[in-house]
Parts: C-alpha cells; structure tokens; sequence
C-alpha cells in the first residue's frame, strides 16, 4: 500500500479546479433567448420612452436670452463693459399658469467651465475653511493667488474669481404695478457642498477670518459680506457661490438661481405680464458668450429634456425591428443542424 | 551521472583541432610521463579532453571518446545509440589491440605514451578519421573505435576511453542546433499592434493639439477676462503642452498591464498542464510539465508536428504477439460464444510456472499455445526449436537459471524470448554447438553453419546436428523469400499460413516465416566442401557464398509464421487520426532505417494501403534527387507548374516568400531518406521538397541526422506561415525541438536531454492530443478572447477623452475622476477578464477531442489578427460615441428632480464611468461562454467593488480626510438617486451591446463556425453525454507484409561462428559464449554510408593516415569455414 502511494507520488489532484471541471452555466445566443429578448427589450424600452416624453411634454420652460446682442433688446444698453452698474428689464407674459414650483435659472453659453485649468484653479483645503491656506493659497489659482501686492486671495484661483455676479428680480406687473415674486435662495446648492464640503473657518466674526487677505479682483465685496443678513448663507457657504463653483461639464450650461416657492406662487406663476429686472454685470460678449434666464418646472425625470424620451422610443423601435429581421433570419437560413 | 577518470591526465594524448595535425603535436610529445594513478569519480562537467574514462554497463557515454579496452573479448563492447539515431539495435565497436591489450590495468593505462591525431569536431555521426601514434606505429582510426556521447553502453562490463572531445565540441552537441528565444505569434503581432497603437495615440494626440491650438486662438484668447493665460504661452505654445499632456491621459490605449496580464494568463494555463491528471501516467509516476510558460497559446495553433519514431511513437519494446503453426493461428483470444476479445491490461496471461527458465516480462494471452506445446505437438516443437536455434542470440547466464540474451536486434531477442518461455531455452553457445533446454531436458545441437542475413537475402538459416544426429536446416526470413523456396507439399499450408500472415500484417505486425528442411549427410558434406572453398576465394565471394546459400535453401517444408509487435506507445494510431482530422500535418523523422520507418508509418495508420501513390526518394545525388522529387510533383499535379517555379524567390526583402498550402486530390505518402534529403535541403531544391512534402498527407524522413531534423524543421518555418512542433525522446531530437516553434519531450524514459530542451515534457505520445486539442486549443481561445475584450476595454475608455476634448476646450480634462482612472484597470475590470482567461471554455474537453476540426480556427489565425484588432478598435470607437455622446445629450440642460444641479463636471463623470463600467462588464458577460461560480464572482464582484469603492471615496469621511484627493464627495450620492441617471446608463449599456448580440446571432445564423455548431450540437446533447471517444484498435485491411526483422544488421553470423574467440577467452566471463570475430561485419553501425551535405566522397580518408596492421588484418579471409 505504501509502494502504491510513492508510485503516484506526482499525480496532480484531482479537484474540477485543476482538471477543469468546474460545474458552470454556459448560455448561449440561440434563437429562443435572442429573439424574444430582443421584442421584450424593444416592448420595455418603448414604454419607458413613452412615458420619459409625456414627462418631458409635461414640463414648462421659459427661456429668454438678455445678453443684449439685439440693439431692440432693452439689455443692449448694458452689453458694453464700459458701462458701469447697468441695470435692464425683460418684460414677459404667461398666458397661461406657470405650474409649480418653478425654477428660475440663469444660463450662460460657449463658457467653458469644463476648462482644465479653469476648474483646477482652486483651493479646496482654503474652501474647507483651513486657515493655513488662507495665507498661502494653492498654486494652481494662479494668477489669482496673490493680488500685485503679494496678498492673499480668498476665495482664490479663477472659477471662484469669475462667480457669476448679475442679479435678478421678477415682478408680476398686476394692474400697473409691480408685484414682486419672492425668491427663494435657499437649497438651491447641493446639501454636501453646503454643510460638507464648504466651511467657513470657525472665527467670529467672519471678517476676522479673512484679515491680511484680499477679495478676488472681480468681485465687489469680500466673500465674508456675500449675504450679511443671514450668517448662514455667508463667506464660502453662500448658496450662489456653492452654486458656481459646482463647475458645468459642458459649455453650455444653466445654473440655478433661485426657487419660487412662496406666498401667492407657491403653486406656480399665474397668467399675466411680468417683468424681470437685471443687476447686468457679467460680461460674455467678449468671448461670444450668452446669458439667458430660464424658468422651468421639473418632474420625476428632472428637467425638460426630450432627448432621453426620443432616444428610448428610436432605441425600442429599433430593437422590436431587429427581432423581425432576425427571426426571418432565422426562419430562412435555420442553423444547419444536420451537417457535422 | 559520473564517470571514472583516471587522474591526472595520462601523457602523450592530445587533441588536434586542425584538419593537418601540426599544430600541437609537439605539446603533447613532451609532456612528462605520469606515474602514479588512480581512478576516481567525476562530475561530467569535469572531464576534459585528454582524460581517460571507465564506463561501466547501462551508463551514458560522457564525451566522444576513443575506445581503449574493454571488458569483452577482442574488446569489444556493445552500445545502444537510440538516443543518437533512434535505432534500437546494439552495436559493436572494437578497441585498437595496441590499447585493448593494457585492459583494465590502470598503470599501463596511465603510463601509455601515444598521440591522437583526428579531424576537427563536427556533426557527423557516421564517420570519423584520425591516427593513433604509439612506439612510432601508427594506427588508423574510424568510427569503429569511437563511442559517441549520448550513446548507451550494453552487455560490457566496463570500458576504457580517452576523451577525445568533451562538452560542447562532442558530435551529439555539434547536432543539437542553437537554442533561440521562443515567442509566439501572438507576441509578435502584439508588438506590431502596440507599435500600431503608439502610431495612432500620436495621431489622436496631434489632432487634439491642432484642436487646442485652433481653440485657443478662437476662443482661448477671448477667455482670457475669466481665464488668464499664463505668462509666454500663445496658442502654438499651449498646442504642444496640450500634445503631452493628451499623450499622459491617453496612454491607457497602450496596455502597460497587457503584457503583464498575458503573463499572468500564460501561467495559469501552463499550471493547468501540470495538472492534468489526464496526462499524468501512473506506471511511470509522471505528471505533465509545461517548462515554459509563455508559449501557451501557439499550442492551439499547430500546423506541422515532427516527431521522433524510436521512444516516441514506438515504445521501443518488441514483443511476439502471435504466430501461426502449421495452419492453426495462435495469440488471439477468444470469449465463450467465439468472438475475438480484445486484448488488454486485464486479459488472463499464459502462467509459466511450468518452465523454470521462463522470462516472467513475457506476456501471453492464448493458453492453446501452452496446451499445444504440452501435448508435445511435433509442428509446434519444431517452430519453437527452430526459433531457439535460428538466431545469433548469445547467452548470459551468471546465476543459475537467470538467462541474460544479448541480441543484437530486439526482434531476434522477442522471438528467443518466446521460445525460452514456451519450453524451447536457448541456454548457451559455442561457435560449433548450441544448447537448448527442451521441455526441461538439455540437447546440445552442433552447429555447422550460419547462412547469414542481409538485406538482399532477407533470410538467414542454420545447418544443426541433432543429437541424435539429424543434419536439418532452419530457415527464417521474409515471407516472399521463404515462400520462392518451400516444397511443393507446402500449397495447402502456405495458402492458410498466408492468410494469417494477411491478418497480422493487417494490424500492423512484424511477420516472419519459418521453414526448415532435412538434409542428407552426403549432400551437405559435399556443399561444405565448396562452401569452404567459396569462403576462401579471393575473387567474387560473396556471389559465390550466396549461389551456395541459394542451393541449399531450396525445397523448404513451411512451419509457420511469427508476428512480432513493434510495440507503439498506447493510443499513437488514434493520437494521430485525431490530429490529422484537426488538420495537423505529422511528419516522422527519424534516424532509424527506411524499413522501419515505413512499417511504423503503416502501423501508425500514417500511410496506408489505400492511399494514391507512396513516393519514396531514396537518390544518391542531386540530379535524380530532383527528378524524383518532379516526379513525385508531376504525379500529384499533373501538368501543373513548370520547374522554374521552384527556385526560391526572393522579394526585395530578405523574407523568403510565404508558400501557400495547395490542395491535391487524393492521398499520397512520401518517404525520403538522408542522403536524399541532404541535397533536397540544399538552397536550389528545397522549395521543391517543401512543395512537393506539403502536397503529401504523410512524409516520413528516414536515416536522418540530428542537424537535419532541425534543417526540416526550419525549411517548414522558412517557407510556411504556420506553427510547428517537434516532439521527441532522445538527444537527436533535440535540436528539433530547439528548431521548432513548441518542442516537447517525451518524459519518463532514461535520458533527459530532450525533456530539458523542450517547452512541454509528459510521458506518452498520446498526450499530445489533449496538450493540443484541448490544452492548446483552451489557451489560444482565452489569450485572443482575452486580447480583443483588452483591448477593446482600454480603447473605449479612453476614446471618451477624445470626444470630451471637443467639450472642454482641447484641454487635456479627463472626463473621469482621477480614482476611476487609477482604479479602473487594476481594480475594477481587472479580475473579470482574468477571470475569463483562465475559465473560459466554449465546449469542454470531451467535446473538444470528439470535434478536432475544432482546432482549424486556431491554425488560420481566426481568433486574433490584425483584422480582428481593426474590428475590436472599431468596436470600441462605436461604444466610446455611445458612451459619451448619451448621457451627454441626457445631461444636457436637464436638473434633478428638485431642481439643483445635475449637469455639472463632477456628476457628469460619474455618469460617464459608471456607463463605462456597466457596459464592459456586459460586454465581458456576453464573450464569456462558460459562467462558473468563480466568474460569477468576479463578474459581480468587480460591479459591487466599483459602487463600493465609488461611494466610499465620494463619502464626506473621505473627504474629510483629505480635501483636496477626494473632491467629488458627493456626487454619487446626488447623482445616482436620479431616476433619468439610471435610465441613461440603462440606454447607453443596452445601445453599446445589442448590436454586438443581434450581429454575433445573425452571424450563428448566416454563417456558423464550426465552434457554434459543436455548441449547439452540445446544447442538444446536454441531456444525454456522447459516447466517449472510440479507443478501439484500428484494424487495418492492409495487406503489406514487412520483410525480415528490420532493426538487424548484417553480419552477424560470421562472429557467432568465428573460431578466433578462442584466442582471447573473456576475463570475467566463465561461463556462456564469448564472441569474437573480424570487425568487418560490424561496419554498419547505423549508417555505414553516410550522407554528406555537400555531396563529397564519402569515403575519401584523409591520406596522410596510413593503413595500420589492424586494417591489413581485417582484409584478410576468414578461415572459418
């Protein structure tokens, strides 16, 4: 016996491991998963597509450009970045009700956020609130990390310099007069940029934080007076800034500017004439960029976008197609089953 | 293994390096005498030219040595050169009597003062020239006097040699051919493609940089109220950062980790070899063993295998498996209702209890032959004394019943071996007597001639005395011969034995007939006179010798026929059908002669009876080489090409032009032997040999050397876009298997030398169907399965950076968080794919060895091209748009579902990977064909690990931590709650793999391979498992009958009945026979005529050396009779 065990001394184990037999479920593209799957696919894919267009129907959008390109335009005033402190309206009518909540927007075009260097240039540990870099901020905003006399910037670095600075006030023109729609500012960031990501140092007051430190050369006032009626909407917390500085993937993008949510148009805009006064500050021109404001409502799928709906529609349109062909495929040249 | 040296090194030998022998004779003359010596044991690494070895029997010769003394008489000694030449007889060479007479005295050994003069080393086996001086007499060397290395010493106690050349100068290495660095196909088309991929990561990264630099003057330099440039850099400026910078985030298209992967991949596939238990062999306790893990894949990419016969097809063992007497066949067995069973490890064997003397390795199934012999049957008593007294057998008997044969081929030691078992014992010899134990009584036959075998006679036979003084004559040989001269009497038997013949040709056996006839006193004292009187003649001797042997060999009474197994190692017929039916060309190669060769070709099933034509070029120079070879061509295609279209052409290059396979109709065999292939190998004829080869079905090279394997070798992989392998035993072979793409050694034998040169080792020639049809086939389908999904990963990855750049303005942003970046072949893909190259089978082995024309894909290169790479790249360019340009448009302009943001940067690359990775994992699902539980996961696994890791890094934990590495805190949370997010990778995933699955369908449907035919077949069969394959033993319906034993040389006889031994009685040896004899006979020791490459004579010896006494003393008559 114990000859016998030497012998086989070498025999490799015999485990479906090493012999490779491991039990395994081997599908295969045959006719009967291929064909129906593809009509249920195409079945599935058309009925979301249906309902993602109804939803995408359903939403309101209501987009005006106010760059001020047009010499009609009332903004065309302002489109000249000689002109200081230039304020214009955008008169329009609802004819019907603006359902709510509605979101108002501002949107700005060929603005390439997506910039590499554009959207490096920034301090996150000066962001969080890390006083060390309030003092020697990261290389990377440069040329926004010391102003001409070597002081710090904070917030520093490009995308915080260039925080988008127009201000906007809706009025509903009722019997003569202007009636202003309450905006909401707050939520409009995400809830982890503004309890999280974002702090403020904890100094008070605020200001004192910011000592020996300069604010960015384009805005008007430091970042420690951005909301000075509510402390908690101040410094690098502050909606908008979070807003902005949550850089857009792609060119063009919108942003949110605020919410309508309150008092008489909690449920929406109702019909009539409105007029929005612009704070226009930010200048596009220059690189051929636009600015639009846009109000909109959302729905389960977010805002309006047809896109997806289309895409699904085409998509399951096609498939339920290809399941035609492949079953006359099929039919006709049946796989060969016999040769071999 | 350790030889003796006697130490130091004695004076007076030396090595001449140089064709004229100047240059260090003066050296070696004046060395001083050395005194006192002794033998002591030696690694073979230490023994240097000039030193003189002792060999013991059954020990490897260490160095090419120059025979000095020996055991034996005459000393002689016998060796086995199956490693050399692969044939399997023993051969004898003779020292010089100058040196045999010092024998095993070392002080004389030491203190001989003589001086070696030879030619350089070479490569050639069969000739050697040089001169011994000693005393001022020179002696004439030749290959008569030389043990080569890699020979087997035999039946010879011990040996003297002087080294003569060592290591790598000894002829066996001068044949062994280099050793190249192997890689395969795949590898090399992997450079190429990665040379491709570098080219074309140049081309996207200049078309970005032109990007950048057109941007940055539109666009880049109005941006600058928002985004400064920085100082001294203009468009042109940025457009060269930009190319670098594209050059890092791109560089994921040349797959660093590939080459590691591949590797790792390689290795798992080689360990499967190693564990195959199906290619383990239990009686020899030898598992598989890959010895070079990165050839893997080429093994399921076999166009051409050249094997070694002798150890590799044949076990190199001769047994006798039947016989036919007197009209009755015996060696079957049969079952109770009559049928023929078959014959295996369980079969009940012949029990020799009976016969004392009996050899218990024999083996024999058919106890009516027993009976037969018990019962005294006159007929069977005279076939088996007839094979007890027939032969030039010599007996060795040092303890008392243990029989020891020394036969000089293994056909003459089976059939002495069966007789001894059966009763008839040859005990021992003298030249006039030969004593045989019948049925355990000892008669003692006077022998009073041997009529000796040769190639022409095809016979040989004995004249005996009986005891009780019966003169008879037993004759064996080929059954034409035999039949030319039986009696009349014969007819009715010779019909019957004729057909047993048919039948034991028909399964491939060795087939002799026997015959014997009574002569009168009168008649054969009157032939012995003039025999005698032939045997001394000066003039036509051996005309005369052979008119004589044709006069009495006539008038023969048949007994019966013989049928002896060259044994094939197990399964070989089938290994062989199963690799033709995959498509794989098997050429044999082999040193062993043409006979042999042919009758192993037939019982391979290689060549058959049916086949159109068998060519067999066996020419002694270029011209008739060549025509043969055109005939041989105008044969098969008749009309076809003019000659002119066999010069090699060479285009501008220096690559020889890739010769296309060409169809043929019918099946031809092709047999050439060295000589000829000598001048066919040469530059102006081997386009026409690899031509006219390739059109064969089967070709078999006989008489070739070492050096000239590797030569077919390499004309194959010269002028043949296709992957060979060279599979063999011995040391011959082992330039062979240096030579081919795989080599593989047959392990488990005694020598290594071909195990340790080769890339895969295992025990039997049978293995290698499963080492190729399933191992090979395995590896190469998960290397290329591997390959396109790598690549076709890598290239969609980064393809969406290339649609991004026209987003963010040409600036080197990656779309993806750096994490992802990292993380994404290491950590996220890395396993699945991995996974699927080590698991991955489309049918399992069973199925693999049932549909060998599975393997074809593999050989056509179907799996991984450059064209399958083309169609994997467009693969990815199609995903990469699908990937990003859907949730581009679906993040366009959109918000979530409370109206914050959703289009920004930061969940806008989430989206992106997220797509990615759901998407390759699909893709992986869907080339994945065998899902096993480890698969699964990995598959899974490597999803959970993304949303893990994903959600983790994005954790405000994490962010907390460190600020500024984990920007993206957040996102995943904000993002994917989104249901328009989901329904975006939803879209994305289903778009980039439902044309794959729709076109792969149609494809199965328009034009299946034949993998999805075997799928479906079992898909179907799943229920109810195939048959296992048929291991039932291929009866052929051949009707070819080989001739005499062919492994036996000529000559023989004449030592056996040599009086000469008398006068050099053996020294240890008492008992038995001892045997002597002029060397002549011994001359062809393989290949006595040699070959020559060059097409010089063979022949001419160098002048210089002059004829010794030894060589006069051999011209002179034999007396002997």
């Amino acid at each position: 016996m114990m000859k016998e065990e030497l012998e086989t001394a070498n025999r490799p184990d015999n485990t479906a491991f090493t012999q490779q037999r491991l039990p395994a479920w081997q599908p295969m593209l045959s006719a009967g998963i291929v064909i129906p799957g593809f009509v249920l696919i195409g079945l599935a894919f058309i009925g979301i597509g249906v309902a993602l267009f109804i939803a995408s129907q359903n939403i309101t959008v209501l987009e005006r450009d106010y760059t001020g390109v047009e010499t009609v335009s009332d903004c065309y005033k302002c489109s000249n970045p000689s002109v200081k402190n230039c304020t214009c309206k955008l008169d329009f009518s609802l004819s019907n009700l603006f359902e709510g909540p509605v979101f108002f927007y501002y949107g700005l075009s060929n603005y390439f956020q997506s910039q590499r260097a554009y959207g490096a240039s920034k301090d996150e540990y000066q962001l969080s609130g890390d006083l060390d870099y309030f003092k020697t901020p990261n290389s990377a905003c440069s040329p926004y990390q010391y102003d001409a006399n070597n002081n710090p910037i904070v917030p520093c670095g490009s995308l915080a310099n260039s925080m988008f600075n127009d201000t906007f006030k809706l009025y509903q023109m009722v019997n003569g007069t202007k009636k202003l729609v309450p905006f909401d500012g707050k939520g409009i960031a995400w809830w982890t940029d503004y309890n999280i990501k974002y702090r403020n140092p904890s100094v008070t007051p605020l200001k004192n934080a910011f000592n020996g430190t300069v604010k960015p050369p384009f805005w008007s006032k430091p970042a420690y007076e951005l909301d000075t009626s509510d402390p908690s909407n101040n410094g690098f917390v502050n909606q908008d800034f979070l807003v902005w500085m949550r850089r857009a993937a792609l060119p063009d993008f919108r942003k949110l500017y605020r919410r309508i949510t309150e008092g008489d148009y909690a449920s929406g805009l109702p019909a009539g004439n409105y007029s929005l006064e612009i704070a226009y500050n930010y200048p596009v021109l220059s690189f051929g960029g636009r600015k639009k404001v846009v109000f909109s409502n959302v729905s389960w799928m977010g805002g309006k976008n047809q896109f997806l709906g289309i895409a699904y529609l085409v998509v399951g349109s096609l498939c339920v197609v290809m399941s035609m062909v492949m079953l006359i495929v099929y039919a006709k040249f049946k796989f060969p089953e016999d040769d071999k | 293994m350790q030889g003796q040296t006697a130490d130091p090194v004695p004076q007076g030998t030396a090595l001449d390096k140089q064709p004229s022998c100047q240059t260090w004779r003066g050296d070696s003359v004046n060395m001083p005498p050395f005194t006192s010596s002794r033998l002591r044991s030696e690694k073979w690494m230490d023994v240097h030219v000039g030193d003189i070895i002792k060999l013991g029997n059954n020990q490897f010769v260490t160095a090419d040595l120059l025979l000095l003394s020996s055991s034996e008489p005459l000393n002689l000694v016998y060796i086995e050169t199956a490693e050399l030449d692969g044939e399997t007889n023993l051969k004898v060479k003779q020292a010089v009597t100058v040196t045999g007479d010092m024998g095993d005295n070392i002080h004389n050994l030491a203190s001989f003062n003589g001086e070696v003069c030879c030619e350089p080393p070479n490569n050639r086996l069969d000739r050697f020239t040089g001169t011994l001086t000693n005393a001022g007499q020179k002696y004439s060397l030749d290959n008569d006097k030389i043990l080569l290395r890699g020979c087997t010493l035999r039946n010879t106690e011990w040996c003297f040699g002087l080294v003569l050349f060592g290591g790598p100068e000894t002829k066996l290495m001068q044949n062994c051919g280099k050793t190249t660095f192997k890689r395969t196909s795949i590898d090399r088309l992997m450079n190429v493609l990665v040379l491709c991929i570098f080219g074309f990561l140049a081309f996207m990264c200049t078309i970005l940089a032109i990007g950048n630099r057109i941007w940055e003057q539109l666009w880049g330099s109005e941006f600058t109220a928002f985004l400064p440039r920085q100082g001294g850099v203009d468009a042109s400026f940025s457009g060269f950062l930009t190319f670098w910078s594209y050059v890092i985030i791109l560089n994921t298209v040349v797959p660093i980790s590939l080459y590691v992967s591949v590797e790792v991949i390689r290795l798992g596939n080689s360990f499967y070899i190693d564990w195959d238990r199906k290619m383990y062999h239990a009686s020899s306790d030898t598992p598989a063993k890959a010895r070079t893990t990165t050839l893997n894949e080429e093994l399921g990419q076999i166009k051409y295998i050249f094997s070694d016969k002798t150890g590799t097809l044949t076990q190199n063992i001769m047994t006798f498996n039947k016989c036919s007497i007197n009209g009755k066949s015996y060696g079957d067995v049969f079952g109770y209702t009559g049928q023929r069973l078959e014959i295996n490890e369980h079969t009940d064997t012949v029990d020799w209890s009976f016969n004392p003397l009996a050899d218990h390795h024999f083996s024999f199934h058919d106890h009516s032959l027993v009976e037969a012999v018990k019962l005294k049957s006159p007929e069977v008593q005279s076939f088996f004394r007839l094979l007890a007294l027939c032969h030039t057998v010599m007996a060795e008997e040092k303890i008392e019943g243990e029989l020891l044969y020394q036969a000089q081929s293994p056909d003459e030691g089976a059939l002495v071996t069966a007789a001894r078992n059966f009763g008839f014992v040859f005990r021992s010899r003298t030249p006039e007597s030969v004593t045989i134990v019948e049925m355990g009584e000892q008669h003692s036959y006077e022998l009073l001639a041997i009529l000796d075998f040769n190639n022409v006679r095809k016979r040989m036979s004995v004249i005996v005395r009986s005891p009780e003084g019966k003169l008879c004559l037993y004759c064996k040989g080929a059954d034409t011969m035999v039949y030319e001269r039986l009696h009349q009497s014969c007819t009715k038997l010779m019909d019957v034995t004729t057909e047993h013949l048919n039948e034991f040709a028909g399964e491939g056996l060795r087939t002799l007939a026997l015959a014997y006839k009574d002569l009168d006193e009168e008649y054969f004292s009157w032939w012995k006179q003039r025999h005698h009187e032939a045997s001394t003649a000066l003039e036509d001797r051996e005309d005369k010798l052979d008119l004589l042997y044709e006069e009495i060999e006539k008038d023969l009474m048949l007994l019966g026929a013989t049928a002896i197994e060259d044994k094939l190692q197990d399964g070989v017929p089938q290994t062989i059908e199963q690799l033709a039916k995959a498509d794989i060309k098997i050429w044999v190669l082999t040193g062993d002669k043409q006979e042999t060769a042919e009758n192993i070709g037939y019982s391979c099933n290689m060549l058959r009876e049916e086949m159109n034509d068998i060519f067999i070029v066996s020419a002694n120079n270029p011209d008739d080489v060549r025509q043969e070879l055109r005939n041989a061509w105008s044969t098969m295609k008749p009309g076809a090409e003019e000659a002119a279209n066999f010069m090699p052409e060479r285009t501008l290059g220096n690559k020889p032009k890739v010769v296309r396979d060409e169809e043929v109709n019918g099946e031809y065999g092709l047999i050439i032997n060295g000589h000829s292939l000598a001048f066919a190998l040469e530059r102006s004829m081997e386009l026409l040999l690899l031509r006219t080869a390739c059109l064969c079905k089967t070709v078999i090279c006989c008489r070739v050397t070492p050096l000239q394997k590797a030569q077919v070798v390499e004309l194959v992989k010269k002028y043949k876009q296709a992957v060979t392998l060279a599979i063999g035993d011995g040391a011959n072979d082992v330039s062979m298997i240096k030579a081919a793409h795989i080599g593989v050694g047959i392990s488990g034998q005694e020598g290594m030398q071909a195990v340790l040169s080769s890339d895969y080792s295992f025990a039997q020639f049978r293995f290698l169907e499963r080492l190729l049809l399933v191992h090979g086939r395995w590896s190469y389908l998960r290397m290329c399965k591997f390959l396109r999904y790598f690549f076709y990963k890598n290239f969609t990855f980064t393809f969406v950076h290339f649609w991004y750049a026209f987003f963010c303005g040409f600036s080197a942003q990656t779309v993806y968080d750096e994490w992802f970046i990292t993380l994404y072949n290491l950590v996220y893909t890395a396993l699945p794919v991995l996974g699927m190259s080590l698991f991955d089978q489309d049918v399992n082995d069973m199925w693999s060895s049932q549909h060998p024309q599975l393997y074809i894909p593999g050989q056509m290169n179907q799996y991984f091209s450059k064209t399958a790479f083309f169609k994997c790249s467009l693969h990815s360019v199609y995903s990469s748009v699908v990937l990003f340009f859907i949730p581009f448009a679906a993040m366009c302009d959109t918000v979530r579902d409370d109206g914050r943001d959703i289009a920004d940067y930061q969940s806008f690359a989430l989206l992106a990977q997220t797509c990615l990775v759901i998407t390759v994992c699909l893709q992986l699902g869907l080339d994945l064909s065998y899902w096993t539980a480890v698969n699964q996961f990995f598959v899974w696994g490597s999803l959970a690990m993304y949303f893990t890791v994903t959600f983790t890094m994005y954790s405000n934990g994490s962010y907390l931590i460190s600020p500024a590495s984990f920007p993206f805190i957040g996102t995943a949370r904000n993002s994917l709650n989104q249901p328009n997010v989901w329904l975006t990778i939803l879209l994305s995933a289903i778009l980039c793999v439902l044309p794959v699955v729709a076109y792969r369908f149609l494809l199965i449907q328009l034009r299946p391979t034949i993998n999805d035919k075997v799928m479906f077949k079992v898909r179907q069969a799943k229920a109810a498992p195939p048959p296992p394959a048929r291991r039932a033993r291929i009866r052929r319906t051949s009707s070819r009958r080989s001739g005499y034993a062919f492994s036996h040389a000529a000559g023989y006889g004449d030592l056996v009945t040599s009086n000469r031994f008398l006068r050099r009685p053996a020294v240890t040896r008492s008992t038995a026979f001892t045997p002597l004899g002029r060397t002549t006979g011994f001359s062809p020791t393989g290949r006595s005529a040699g070959y020559s490459p060059t097409g010089n004579a063979l022949n001419s010896r160098p002048q210089d050396v002059e004829v010794t006494s030894l060589q006069m003393y051999r011209t002179v008559p034999d007396p002997a009779f």
